[in-house]
């Protein structure tokens, strides 16, 4: 909001929120593959393990009212845009109470209250809409800023190019950000693009790129905060590329075989949630005690949202033909 | 009542609810400053500025996304696509994003959106600038198709489609943006999915949009010199359909031929002969026929770009064969 101060430093209760929000994400993700297999919930279920620290410094350095809007694998990022654990997981198990009630799924969560525009499953589809919600924050001349996010894979797509031009045509206040995994399902970036530096690719379009380690929240954060100041201060589109990691494989269906254990152990290592423990600790920031409290407490908020999902009533056999179209 | 062309009548539609609604703008290639690759927009720039009526670089799945975005947004955009067969490279906004959004996140946004595409085949343009694509758009669920033929429909449909809450495909007949007709003085819209009556007739019902409607008109007239009396229902939207007004036409009349501009496999006659079978079979005397395009690419050659779309020959043919 105009007049509103631009934070800089963080505060240790902001630090605290991260790490909470990064484990939440996590005990979230990791609770999924057990009641999958239990059959509670169908379809895909592309989860978001190791690249919570991408997500979470995203979501810090956006104001409540700016929109985020994402591809397929975005449990942790409307859990990070601050929805309540148990309409996410309730649209898992498909349940009326469901973020999108039942009738989305893990693929398509949409939370119109804060402004959480959409999870799609069409790799690339969903950036030209980025680019429209930015144009209607320009059109009606408020400051909101939409924070884009999408795959490696989405960068090869031919809407990638369109919304990159149309978005720098009209310098729309989009900040874009790649989370480079490595991989579109089992294809890695060397052999899916032909520039594998992903940032370059917004020099076509003279916008800047700007690589950041997406293993780092304070990083990723950092990085998205001053392209989010610039978009809007009416700077225009920011290109981000964040290196990150999935833990797990593309979707669960996926075993992940394509990649080494030893590739696999070195990016274990990297994993955002105990380095950021581990680097809260050593600068003073938090205690040992209070983040073992922080894990303890997400563990049960999940156990909860679990409950609350398996408690919530199936959808009514009418909703089949609801909100197909508006009523006229 | 004035009388004016399609093309006018569909500029006054833009015009007035552009002044009526500030959410309301334009886009899309060549509508601002070229004022329309058929001058649909004339007069929009010099009146609205370049904030509301933006040129779009060529990128149909951009210009329908961006569009479709806008709308999630507040915003309720008019996407111009230069010629329907564009529509297909934005076909998955289009279908992917515009027609499911609503549902897929289960009732909590609109998308109010109006893509504008001109169509049809007659001035041997080809393969990829000649379809009439309205049954693909029809198939899709979340999608309103709506499509004039006399200038008064044009306009008063399209400022029901800018008002409408669901996405709408409105399709133009390249062939028809000079027809003139009278159009009403002053404010007024016509419901989307109401059916209208072209000609009142007895013995037989002909069921059409756009062009194919002038078409069952002449073929009407010329069955009238045998004494024949064809009601020509025009249906002016295939999603949602008027299947009120058709049962009541058919069962009058007891006789249905569907004429349409597009291939006819897959086409929207079949899926009326069905929806009439189901509904009216004890009121038919005859079996419901079809007249379509030839099911082929659209050729250039002018005599065979004639012969692959339907004309007044076929209709009276089809009618003869029920009679």
């Amino acid at each position: 909001m105009k007049g509103k101060k631009e934070r800089t430093l963080l505060e240790p209760r902001e630090l605290l929120a991260m790490y909470r929000d990064m484990v939440r994400i996590r005990e979230f993700e990791e609770a999924c593959p057990k009641l999958y297999s239990q059959g509670k919930m169908g379809g895909f279920l592309h989860l978001y393990s190791g690249q919570e620290a991408v997500g979470v410094g995203v979501a810090h350095a956006m104001h409540q009212e700016d929109y985020m809007i994402a591809a397929y694998r975005e449990h942790g990022l409307i859990l990070a845009k601050g929805t309540p654990p148990d309409v996410v997981m309730a649209e898992l198990f498909g349940k009326a109470t469901g973020v999108s009630k039942g009738k989305g799924g893990s693929m398509h969560m949409f939370d119109a209250e804060r402004r959480f525009m959409g999870g799609y499953g069409i790799v690339g589809g969903h950036l030209p809409l980025a680019v429209g919600i930015g144009f209607a924050i320009l059109y009606r001349e408020s400051d909101e800023v939409v924070v884009c996010l999408f795959g490696d894979g989405a960068t090869n797509q031919g809407v990638f190019h369109e919304a990159m031009n149309m978005a720098a045509l009209y310098q729309v206040p989009v900040v874009f950000v790649c989370e480079n995994n490595g991989y579109g399902i089992g294809t890695s970036v060397a052999r899916a693009s032909a520039v594998e530096q992903l940032y370059k690719k917004s020099c076509a379009y003279e916008t800047p790129g700007v690589k950041v380690d997406g293993m780092d929240v304070l990083a990723v954060y950092e990085t998205v905060r001053q392209a989010v100041q610039r978009a809007r201060e009416g700077g225009g589109p920011t290109y981000v590329e964040a290196i990150t990691y999935r833990f797990r494989g593309h979707s669960i269906s996926d075993p992940g075989t394509y990649r080494s254990e030893q590739e696999k152990k070195i990016w274990q290592e990297r994993d955002p949630i105990p380095n950021f423990a581990e680097r809260l600790i050593a600068e003073g920031r938090a205690s040992r005690e209070q983040l073992d409290q922080i894990d303890a407490e997400e563990k049960q908020r999940i156990e909860a949202a679990i409950r609350f999902a398996e408690e919530s009533p199936e959808p009514a056999a009418e909703e089949l033909w609801t909100d197909v179209y508006a009523k006229f | 009542m004035p009388e004016i062309t399609c093309r006018e009548a569909l500029n006054q539609a833009i015009r007035e609810e552009m002044e009526r609604d500030p959410a309301v703008f334009i886009l899309g290639e060549d509508v601002g400053l070229y004022e329309g690759s058929f001058k649909v927009t004339r007069g929009l720039l010099a009146k609205f500025g370049d904030k509301r009526v933006v040129d779009t670089p060529i990128a149909e799945a951009g210009i329908v996304g961006l569009a479709c975005g806008a709308a999630m947004a507040g915003l309720r955009p008019i996407a111009e696509l230069m010629t329907v067969n564009f529509a297909i490279v934005a076909m998955d906004q289009i279908m992917n994003s515009a027609a499911v959004a609503r549902y897929m996140f289960g009732g909590q946004c609109s998308v109010p959106l109006v893509i504008r595409a001109p169509g049809g085949a007659g001035h041997q343009l080809g393969a990829q600038h000649s379809h009439t694509l309205d049954a693909l758009f029809m198939h899709c669920p979340g999608l309103r198709v709506v499509i004039p033929s006399i200038p008064a429909d044009a306009k008063g449909l399209l400022k029901s489609a800018i008002r409408s809450d669901d996405p709408v495909m409105f399709l133009e007949h390249e062939g028809l943006y000079a027809t003139k007709g009278e159009v009403p003085d002053g404010e007024y819209t016509i419901p989307l999915g109401v059916a209208d009556v072209k000609r009142q007739g007895k013995d037989v019902t002909l069921l059409a949009v756009s062009r194919m409607v002038y078409v069952c008109l002449e073929a009407a007239e010329l069955l009238a010199r045998d004494g024949i009396e064809a009601e020509v229902v025009d249906l002016r939207a295939l999603n949602p359909i008027d299947m009120p007004t058709v049962l009541a036409s058919v069962r009058k009349t007891h006789r249905a031929v569907t004429v349409e501009e597009s291939w006819l496999t897959g086409g929207w006659g079949g899926e009326l002969v069905a929806r009439i079978v189901a509904a009216a079979f004890d009121d038919l005397d005859a079996p419901v026929l079809r007249v379509g395009g030839a099911d082929v690419p659209m050729p250039y050659n002018k005599a065979l770009e004639k012969a692959a779309i339907p004309d007044v020959a076929q209709v009276v043919a089809r009618v003869r064969e029920i009679l």
